[in-house]
């Protein structure tokens, strides 16, 4: 079974007056193929940094990560991303933005437009297909990223906040979209949110990262992810140990974010 | 002054006409216009075509005002022609004076005409004839048949019974005299308010001259070869700036080497204005088509540089990332990501360079050139013939209006997604 091994990695930035921030520091994590974790975490605790060490945006100070046995060492096709807006081509059609990856693979139409034209129908954007990109809406925007990313057969997806700037209920059905594209791929998925309830209805492991330095607090392996295939979201969220779990996640962030506070105030006074 | 109080009146005018009492026969039933525009949102405020056409048309109607061209209705009191008189009074040096009348005609000029006819009257003060042109004045040579010179110490007391001193001016019937220092009389007939053709000619002359210069040519080229002239140095100064430009500015927006070289050079290029660089440049490549040539392409390279260099780094993270995380190469990520992003900023700096340049070859024929539209309407001021500066004006602007308006276009069907990231 291959995996994505995440060997103790830390990331120290170093700062122009001298300083530096430790933004990571010995984080190890397992993933095993087709598993989605979400990434919880006050803000500065590292999610996006360690989102980007994967990609192979960023090199780590320290540590290593490993996927299927090699070590990754820059982007590549085989870890694809979901970011959080913005991030498709203006001046391509739909159709060639979800293509892009086949075709600088050098794959030629016949053979990339079957699994293309299949991910438009999924994704709901059949319709849409040579309509330029600015023209949608911000949820057929990201569901466009989405099929983008998946028609380049990526073995794990990254996505930084790909729902954070939706609105509640286009948010919502798109929570539903993730989870049955994740059950019918079966890809590895890391998924870095800001909402504890996404975090909650999505992530089949639940990382929660404190911060300063960036570190992994606790993970959690949930149900709810499974259940909610394929069913009504709000169904899971009326589940008793859904409510719980929410508040013990929420008040745990809720420490630390207070715990920030009260160390710049120190720092302040 | 009078020009600018009827311009304002008939802007203040057709405001509340086209407001108020043309309310009734627009249409008003879609919900935009029950749209309240925020203040400041300069996006929601779209040009009255009423107002344009009303200001253009106002335009011509006051220039036509203001010439007596014959295409306009109404006109301002033109300069006065025709017949009239003074008379002025002579003191001989014994104390006796004797007044003589001065019988005028004010005339076109280009027209013949004759002189009025008089008889020479009696005393010592001899009726004369005087003819002058309209904006013109002609000093009266009273000496010539007065029996008491002014050598003889004979002066004007007064003209038409107001007493008059050396330097002064008085007013007469339908013009004015003005005493000289040394006592002789210079009459100016009244002007009006009408413009003298030789400073602003009516728009039919104007006009008139297009057809002629089209057809006959001037200076030994038509008009449509100075215009053409001037348009191609444009277009090949400004393509080989681009030409330039872009490569230098992509390589300065993705090396850090290239735009360390090259910084201080384009940042002190910038600034320094291309008319500044006529001389040198007619120093160096006389004022053949190659100085003008160099001299746009300078003009448009540094635009074009920086505006390149502008859309390479203005492309997001993110879509970088996501191309290299899509499995693209550094080449494709060249090629379909950073060109088609940089597209926007460079067609800004080409409608930009573009302006530049056809102002720059304008200027730079008007200090010396054999042929081109600057060249034409310098010529044609040294011989004031303000017709075809005039001409030579309304279509350098006219050209520099389209020019703007074709790129423009271009823009929209090329860059049809800037703007709306």
């Amino acid at each position: 079974m291959s995996t994505l091994s995440i060997d103790n990695i830390s990331m120290r930035f170093d700062l122009p007056n001298g300083g530096h921030v430790q933004a990571l520091q010995n984080v190890s994590l397992e993933l095993n193929t087709g598993e989605l974790m979400s990434v919880l975490g006050p803000s500065g605790c590292g999610k996006t940094t360690l989102l980007n060490i994967l990609a192979g945006f960023l090199a780590p100070t320290e540590g290593q990560i490993t996927l299927n046995g090699h070590k990754v060492t820059g982007p590549d096709a085989e870890r694809g991303m979901v970011f959080q807006q913005g991030a498709l081509f203006e001046w391509m059609s739909v159709r060639d933005n979800v293509s892009f990856g086949p075709r600088m693979a050098g794959k030629r139409e016949k053979d990339w437009s079957g699994s293309v034209d299949h991910l438009l129908d999924v994704v709901g954007l059949q319709d849409f297909k040579e309509k330029a990109v600015y023209e949608l809406s911000g949820g057929m925007q990201q569901r466009v990223a989405l099929a983008r990313c998946l028609a380049n057969e990526p073995d794990v997806i990254l996505m930084d906040e790909p729902l954070g700037a939706l609105d509640a209920l286009t948010r919502e059905k798109m929570q539903g979209l993730v989870l049955r594209l994740w059950k019918e791929t079966g890809k590895t998925i890391i998924l870095i949110t800001h909402s504890v309830e996404e975090a909650l209805l999505l992530g089949e492991r639940l990382l929660v990262m404190a911060p300063r330095p960036g570190r992994i607090h606790k993970e959690y392996r949930l149900p709810f992810a499974d259940d909610g295939v394929g069913k009504d979201l709000r169904e899971v969220k009326k589940n008793p140990e859904f409510g719980q779990k929410r508040e013990e996640i929420l008040s745990m962030i809720w420490d630390m974010e207070e715990e920030i506070m009260g160390r710049t105030e120190e720092a302040g006074a | 002054m009078i020009i600018l109080i009827i311009y304002v009146a008939i802007f203040s005018a057709a405001f509340f006409a086209v407001r108020f009492g043309a309310r009734k026969f627009r249409q008003m039933n879609d919900f935009t216009s029950l749209k309240t525009v925020t203040f400041g949102d300069e996006s929601a405020v779209r040009p009255d075509r009423w107002a344009s056409v009303i200001s253009v048309i106002t335009i011509f109607l006051l220039w036509g005002a203001f010439t007596g061209s014959k295409w306009v209705p109404i006109h301002a009191p033109g300069p006065f022609v025709g017949d009239t008189e003074f008379t002025y009074t002579l003191e001989a040096p014994d104390g006796t004076q004797d007044e003589a009348t001065v019988f005028v005609r004010v005339f076109n000029v280009g027209e013949t005409i004759e002189d009025r006819e008089t008889t020479p009257g009696d005393g010592i003060a001899k009726n004369d004839v005087l003819s002058v042109g309209a904006w013109r004045s002609q000093l009266l040579l009273m000496d010539k048949n007065d029996e008491v010179t002014r050598s003889d110490g004979a002066r004007v007391v007064s003209v038409d019974g107001q007493p008059v001193e050396p330097g002064q001016t008085v007013r007469v019937s339908d013009g004015k005299v003005a005493v000289t220092a040394k006592g002789s009389l210079n009459f100016s007939p009244a002007t009006g308010m009408q413009m003298e053709p030789i400073w602003l000619p009516p728009p039919e002359s104007v006009v008139s001259r297009v057809a002629e210069i089209a057809s006959e040519g001037y200076q030994n080229f038509t008009l449509w070869e100075h215009l053409f002239w001037s348009l191609f140095r444009v277009i090949v100064g400004f393509a080989l700036g681009a030409l330039v430009g872009i490569p230098l500015g992509y390589a300065m927006g993705l090396s850090d080497w290239f735009r360390g070289w090259f910084d201080p050079i384009v940042e002190f290029m910038r600034p320094v204005p291309p008319l500044a660089l006529i001389p040198l440049v007619i120093i160096w490549a006389g004022i053949g088509e190659s100085g003008k040539i160099i001299l746009l392409f300078l003009a448009a390279l540094w635009i074009m540089t920086i505006s390149a260099r502008a859309g390479v780094s203005g492309v997001a993270i993110s879509k970088v990332h996501a191309a290299y995380s899509l499995g693209a190469s550094k080449w494709q990520l060249m090629r379909h990501v950073i060109v088609p992003n940089s597209l926007p900023e460079i067609f800004t700096g080409a409608r930009v360079a573009m302006g530049v340049c056809w102002g720059t070859v304008v200027a730079a024929e008007l200090v010396a050139a054999e042929k081109g539209a600057g060249m034409m309407i310098m010529v044609a001021s040294r011989f004031q013939l303000t017709d075809i500066v005039l001409m030579g004006i309304i279509l350098i602007g006219i050209i520099g209006y389209g020019i703007d308006i074709m790129m423009r276009k271009a823009e929209t069907w090329l860059v049809p997604w800037k703007g709306k990231i």
